[in-house]
């Protein structure tokens, strides 16, 4: 297994083309724990610890741009975190301390999970994700960047590059369920928002379907949205909960969210 | 005998089982709270443990294991793997020296499987090579040709189906002969007159998950041949000598040619009672002829020690209208897995403690074990007086609810207290304060309700930020329970200890103990310096590394029973090193054997006792708890716990808040979140990402208050004090849960679904 660490992006993205089936590694909280359980042995790993480039976050007329490499305790500290609120709520969900000193944004699209924290927030606020190659970048939204369990829309010779989102600052808020009270995989989550800007009530949840899912229903129709919020699930039986409990679950959430949201 | 090959330890200042952790810090006499020797290393990180062994020429052991719970080996074929890049050796049960099988109890369990596979991750070959991630692709190239089998899952069945281990290796050994298929051990307890009626009855049935000891630090170990055909075996164990006999046989070797030496033990909660690796290590050891380290990865951990028995209770309570117990019915059913390990004395505890700390004068307790296809069982912390501690209470409230009398008072109404007889016929002497426990545990003033809003960190939920106090309500809860110290049912119980007094430089007399006992987290190592220190009235006291080269058996790290034996045996050989060393006026070096009040085995047909007592002693406990509970999310948040326990007299106080606190936490873990699942037999979730323990968010503040009743036969006046909390907190827990739902909760761990009644 060769480790092979660039200094910048451009060696980065020359690197992941000489070598597509390298595996990227940030944080490394969910490669390492997949080498550890002998789950995985991948020839080539792609170190983008040291590349500036996925580093910190900028502001462009009210557009962000955050690096891939911005960790989970970076998401909760201000100013992000007032900026991308249900984002630092959802962070402050994610393992331990040292879990969410290492972990990344970037690390959490990549790996593409339905549980994955960060991914609801994100898609209540419509980002975008950046990705690179040596051929040059593009811009995925986030939905469709999402195509299944643990698979997104990245070719072969691609890498994560940003998130680039443009904060709503409409009232916002994220809750995750888990049978224990920290260090849990999201049983199902959920991020809503009431955005009275677009007339909107926006819902996305995790861990209650094939991949983290957008739900919108007009301002006006909140009574029934919990409803809508849990039929669009399509959740499964597995060893974290049932499928019966997650869409109740999910229609719990959204009724204490939107009670947040709205009282904001 | 041999010395034992010196170790490479790496960073190594106090470990016990090392010559670098012979111990001689300030720690104070019996009675006084002592920092525990190694605290500081465990804390920093340098404290080795068995995982971090190491030694020149070493080799890594890596254990094929079975993927299928039940199925027929067709063939073994290892050619491939043998000629793989660093490969010394390849083994099956075809290299087994001597016996193939080994066990606790009974030898039915397979050194490596022989010719079926009965549990999933069953030890079916064994590989050595220079470097682990060798010895794993090597591993991967052993084919092995399964037929698969229908496995034995649902133990309510496992009586009427084909028998797993068709030789019944458990018949003729004085238990209740049952001739039923598939039955470990069965026993009834049968006691005055269990029809007599009640004016009220109440009735359950409670089921209990399969909880694992969790212990943090893998299975693991290092073996070394000694190059005379004998081998030394550093391992974390909770029984040194009881290691060596049954590894003994299997290499074909004298006992004397094999030395077990405690490494670091990372917990082991009971998980540590039956063997790992120590075999297969040296196995592979003795076959390359050199020293050979195996280490679980966190996966195979989970298959490769014995679990808590899950268990099927149906209880019917028979009560006057004045709350007295008048008679108690139950059914216990534990499904002990593939293998015996320790089942048959789990199946005793259950039906002995099956009432609780109450007077009961007729009782019929029927408690059954079964071998299955599911993961092996056997001692865990609490051993069968857990699982029936969450039932019996369950039926106290039941019965103050359906009374109207306040639970605390029925409890204290029925509470045993010496001179009282048990449904096994014992008659309770020595110390045993139940209503004292009870009284100081309910006196105990839980805080007032903390004002919304809150951090969410202080709800339930936490960190999850899932309600700011929607859908919150407060319960609170309250158990008792009881349990044995030491082993019973007439085990020849023993601890050996042995004592060195010398003059040291200056002329001032200076001691070092050697004794067997395992230090596997409980504090023993302070214990035993305390002891010797206050025998010997010296500051100067040392404990030598534990070992079965040197000093004969100190018994197992288990029943609560390590301080007690431990602390008689080095309180016997200082006393008997005093009076040598006063006679003779040179050097002295002894060794003497302690041995508890004797036992006697229960009748097997009656479950009466039989020419005497059937426990040494018992220790109880109560305890208060707190929860708030999210009914529409099911999540819990434990607010506080108030509780007392019965320890005879603290040895070390502050060691007895810690086993309060950390029993507590494995109950609570019971109580919410722990269990192994299982599929057709498999487990599927063999990791600490859904195998979840508690954190420090699910562990509320505990409030313990020592009940100093001293005990009559145990040194000092002391019991033991590791097991009360967990069997106690479970049922407690629950208690709060019920209080603050109104639901009946009869399952553990509790499921959100059943909380919100899905």
């Amino acid at each position: 297994m060769d480790v092979l660490t660039p200094r910048s992006l451009d060696e980065a993205l020359r690197l992941k083309t000489e070598h597509p089936d390298a595996v990227p590694i940030a944080g490394g909280t969910d490669l390492m724990v997949a080498l550890n359980f002998d789950r995985e042995r991948p020839g080539v790993i792609l170190n983008l610890g040291e590349v500036p480039e996925l580093r910190g976050w900028s502001r462009d007329d009210g557009l962000l741009r955050i690096g891939a490499g911005l960790t989970y305790a970076e998401a909760m500290a201000e100013p992000l975190r007032s900026l991308l609120p249900a984002l630092a709520e959802a962070s402050r969900t994610v393992g331990s301390p040292q879990i969410r000193n290492r972990g990344t944004l970037g690390g959490n699209l990549g790996t593409a999970s339905p549980a994955g924290d960060s991914l609801p927030p994100l898609l209540v606020e419509d980002a975008e994700v950046e990705v690179a190659s040596l051929g040059g970048s593009r811009r995925i939204a986030l939905h469709e960047f999402l195509v299944g369990p643990k698979q997104n829309a990245l070719a072969p010779e691609e890498l994560i590059v940003a998130v680039l989102v443009r904060p709503s600052g409409a009232p916002q808020t994220f809750m995750k369920v888990g049978p224990r009270n920290a260090m849990v995989i999201a049983v199902c989550s959920l991020a809503v928002a009431v955005d009275r800007e677009r007339g909107e009530l926006r819902a996305a949840f995790g861990s209650a379907g094939p991949v983290p899912l957008l739900v919108i229903a007009p301002l006006a129709e909140a009574d029934g949205f919990p409803a809508l919020v849990a039929s669009a699930a399509s959740p499964i039986d597995d060893v974290r909960g049932t499928a019966a409990y997650r869409r109740h679950a999910l229609r719990v959430l959204a009724v204490r969210g939107l009670e947040r949201c709205l009282a904001a | 005998m041999s010395a034992p090959v010196p170790l490479l330890v790496a960073r190594c200042r106090a470990l016990p089982g090392s010559a670098a952790g012979k111990h001689s810090l300030e720690l104070g006499r019996v009675g006084e709270s002592a920092a525990r020797v190694d605290g500081i290393p465990k804390t920093t990180g340098e404290f080795a443990y068995s995982s971090d062994l190491a030694a020149a020429g070493m080799l890594w052991g890596h254990t094929v294991r079975s993927r299928h719970a039940h199925a027929r080996i067709r063939g073994i074929e290892i050619s491939e793997a043998v000629g793989m890049p660093g490969v010394h050796a390849v083994l099956t049960h075809d290299d087994v020296p001597g016996e193939k099988r080994y066990g606790l109890e009974f030898p039915d369990q397979p050194v490596l499987a022989i010719d079926r596979v009965r549990y999933f991750g069953e030890a079916v070959a064994l590989v050595a090579a220079e470097h682990p991630e060798q010895a794993r692709r090597a591993a991967a190239k052993i084919t092995v040709d399964y037929e698969p089998l229908e496995p034995v899952v649902d133990p309510e069945r496992a009586t009427e189906q084909e028998p797993l281990h068709p030789d019944r290796p458990t018949a003729g050994h004085g238990y209740l002969d049952d001739p039923r298929p598939n039955v470990i051990r069965s026993m009834v307890v049968r006691h005055g007159d269990p029809d007599a009626l009640g004016d009220v009855s109440v009735e359950g049935v409670y089921e209990v998950g399969i909880q694992d000891q969790a212990f943090l630090g893998p299975e693991s170990g290092l073996a070394v041949p000694d190059g005379e055909g004998g081998i030394d075996i550093y391992v974390a164990t909770q029984w040194l000598h009881v290691d060596r006999d049954q590894v003994a046989p299997c290499l074909a070797l004298e006992p004397e040619q094999v030395r077990i030496h405690l490494a670091g033990v990372g917990g082991a909660f009971g998980g540590r009672e039956d063997l790992s690796m120590q075999i297969h290590g040296a196995m592979l050891a003795l076959h390359t002829g050199r020293p050979v380290k195996i280490v679980y990865g966190r996966e195979e951990s989970f298959t490769g020690h014995v679990h808590r028995h899950p268990a099927r209770i149906w209880a019917e309570h028979r009560a006057a209208l004045d709350g007295r117990l008048v008679a108690v019915r139950m059914r216990i059913l534990l499904d002990g897995g593939a293998y015996a390990s320790s089942s048959t004395a789990v199946v005793a505890n259950a039906c002995a403690f099956a009432c609780g700390p109450y007077r009961v004068d007729n009782a019929l307790i029927e408690s059954t074990c079964v071998y299955s296809n599911n993961p092996p069982c056997g001692a865990m912390r609490g051993f069968g007086a857990v699982q029936t501690c969450f039932a019996h209470e369950a039926q106290m409230d039941k019965l103050a609810a359906v009374l109207d009398i306040d639970p605390v008072e029925l409890r204290l109404l029925n509470a045993l207290e010496p001179g009282d007889v048990l449904p096994t016929g014992q008659t309770l002497t020595g110390s045993f304060p139940v209503a004292e426990v009870i009284r100081r545990a309910a006196a105990l003033d839980p805080p007032e309700p903390e004002e919304l809003p809150r951090d969410p960190l202080r709800l339930p939920g936490g960190s999850g930020n899932t309600t700011h106090g929607q859908g919150v309500r407060r319960g609170i809860g309250f158990a008792a329970g009881f349990k044995n110290i030491c082993y019973s049912e007439g085990f020849d119980d023993s601890c050996a200890a042995r004592v060195r007094l010398f003059a040291g430089g200056a002329g001032e007399l200076q001691a070092e103990v050697h004794c067997a006992g395992a230090e596997v987290g409980q504090g023993v190592t302070n214990v035993i310096l305390q002891v010797a220190r206050t025998e010997l009235g010296i500051e100067s006291v040392v404990l030598a590394p534990a070992s079965t080269a040197d000093v004969g058996s100190a018994g197992s790290a288990s029943a609560s029973r390590m301080t007690w034996m431990a602390a008689g045996a080095v309180q016997l050989a200082c006393r008997a090193a005093l009076e040598e060393r006063e006679r003779t006026g040179v050097d002295v070096d002894v060794e003497r054997v302690y041995r508890h009040p004797r036992t006697w085995p229960l009748d097997p047909e009656t479950g009466q006792i039989t020419g005497g007592p059937a426990h040494v002693s018992f220790a109880c406990a109560a305890m208060k708890v707190v929860a708030e509970v999210d009914v529409e999310l099911g999540l819990t948040r434990l607010v506080w716990i108030g509780t007392a326990q019965d320890v005879g007299k603290a040895v070390n106080p502050q060691a007895v808040y810690g086993q309060i606190e950390g029993g507590t936490a494995q109950g609570i873990g019971l109580a919410l979140m722990e269990e192994i699942q299982t599929r057709g037999g498999l487990i599927t979730n063999a990791s600490f990402t859904d195998y979840l323990i508690p954190t420090t968010l699910d562990v509320p503040p505990i409030v313990a208050e020592l009940v100093e009743d001293p005990e009559p036969d145990g040194p000092y006046g002391l019991k033991g004090v590791g097991e009360p909390p967990t069997v106690v907190s479970t049922a407690a827990v629950l208690s709060a849960l019920r209080a603050a739902t109104g639901r009946e909760l009869a399952r553990v761990p509790v499921r959100p679904d059943e909380i919100v009644g899905l």
